[in-house]
């Protein structure tokens, strides 16, 4: 009991970190990169909270095609403004 | 100055909201929730029409609805309107998608410029047939174990994600996805009316369910699982490809 | 302990909503909101000592202490929304792009 105590406040105060970092980075895919790093973390409270089947769609839907659909639009924009 | 100002907005807001859900004694303190008070013990025994006493794994017949995995039996059997709301929003959302990014005429790939070698194209084909066969174990035992129709839907597009990433000529035949999706959506309502004809209201579970814990149990659940799972699927993969093309003026 | 840090993080969100002027940011700030309301929302549904909300060969009758399954169904398909709702942000982000050429919302202002 006493060590899903700890790491629960392990993982809030990592969660408030990054998710401040993912905000007010200037760098756009460094920003995205964080979000990722958010949503992997998001799964582990998840599972801390006795939710597997939420964490197991956040795993595949958050950290994997979210950033996926970000990471593309940054790429055709960079394309494009190389172009010009 | 203006940062400023919604620093100071939102540290009140969140001051306000965790000292009024402190003082509010029908808001219960962190874990020390009873579920005998709320609706969900209900739907934990399976006895929403009348106590049925407990469930036992593996030895329960014809329950009123025969899912192992109770989130389960409340997405698609309890609360199974609701998801058909959220499929309509998914569909409406890769409509919005398609109506800003497609192009009429021609449309070329976005090329992710670097050559695949031959070990990525083997691996990649080999990788793409193990995960779409996770995505389908995944959508087939929604009912027993953790996932169902979403996680494994998205497994199935993250699979051909993959095929786009290795390969910079690969394309998908999206008309096809766009059929597949209105056919399993349409499938979803005919489900729900089947269950309006054969039993008494609007996608109730209308097939014997069966022993809690079989493979071939729950009644109707697999198959709307399956028919969301092909739909989400399909629907985040014509999301992806709409991203990963351009038009020929662009 | 989780559930001040949900709280805290769907607050980080909105900061992040009302100061940042790039559309790619504002996704993104949406994006931190929405965990941080999914992981409150599941909070809501823990009970200390409880189980996963799945029947199994080893926790195999209902009578045993099981964590609340209701918000637990909502937020599965919160996220699946979570995902349209972000693409087609992200679609509105690249047409904005293709029009004016910057992904600045104050640029965009002065362009018009």
């Amino acid at each position: 009991m006493m060590l899903l105590d700890i790491v629960s406040i392990v993982i809030g105060a990592l969660l408030l970190i990054i998710a401040f970092v993912a905000i007010q980075s200037k760098d756009l895919i460094k920003s995205v990169l964080f979000l990722s790093g958010l949503s992997m973390l998001a799964v582990v409270s998840f599972v801390l909270l006795k939710a597997p089947d939420v964490a197991l769609t956040e795993a595949v839907i958050g950290s994997g095609l979210v950033t996926a659909l970000f990471i593309f639009t940054l790429l055709s924009v960079k394309k494009e403004g190389s172009k010009k | 100055m203006k940062k400023l100002f919604a620093f100071v907005l939102t540290i009140g807001l969140g001051v306000l909201m965790i000292f009024s859900l402190r003082a509010n004694t029908l808001f219960p303190e962190f874990g020390d929730v009873s579920i005998a008070d709320r609706i969900s013990a209900l739907f934990l025994d399976k006895s929403v029409n009348g106590d049925n006493g407990d469930v036992v794994f593996g030895q329960t017949t014809d329950a009123e609805d025969g899912a192992a995995n109770l989130v389960t039996s409340i997405v698609v059997d309890y609360r199974s309107f609701d998801t058909l709301g959220e499929v309509t929003v998914l569909f409406i959302s890769s409509l919005g998608v398609a109506l800003l990014l497609g192009v009429a005429g021609k449309q070329k790939r976005l090329a992710l410029n670097f050559k695949p070698n031959f070990m990525l194209r083997v691996g990649s084909r080999a990788l793409f047939g193990i995960i779409l066969m996770t995505g389908v174990y995944v959508i087939l035992h929604g009912h027993l174990t953790p996932g169902g129709g979403f996680p494994g839907g998205a497994m199935i597009a993250s699979s051909i994600l993959l095929l786009y990433l290795a390969d910079d000529e690969f394309r998908t035949k999206v008309k096809g996805f766009k059929v597949l999706e209105s056919v399993a959506g349409s499938l979803y309502v005919i489900v729900g009316l089947l269950g309006l004809v054969l039993a008494t209201y609007f996608l109730q579970n209308f097939l014997p369910t069966g022993t809690v814990g079989d493979l071939f149990s729950a009644g109707v659940l697999p198959i709307v699982y399956v028919l969301i799972g092909l739909k989400v699927g399909s629907e985040i993969s014509g999301i992806i490809d709409h991203f990963l093309t351009e038009g020929d003026l662009a | 302990m989780i559930q001040y840090a949900a709280i805290l993080l769907f607050v980080l969100g909105l900061y992040g909503l009302l100061t940042n002027r790039n559309v790619i940011k504002i996704i993104v700030s949406l994006n931190v909101l929405e965990i941080g309301l999914n992981i409150f929302i599941i909070s809501i549904g823990y009970v200390s000592g409880g189980i996963a909300p799945i029947l199994t060969s080893v926790n195999n009758t209902s009578a045993l202490l099981f964590v609340d399954p209701l918000p637990q169904a909502l937020v599965l398909t919160a996220i699946v929304i979570g995902v349209g709702t972000t693409a087609l942000g992200l679609a509105f982000a690249k047409s904005i792009y293709a029009k004016y050429g910057t992904f600045d919302l104050d640029e965009v202002e002065e362009l018009k």
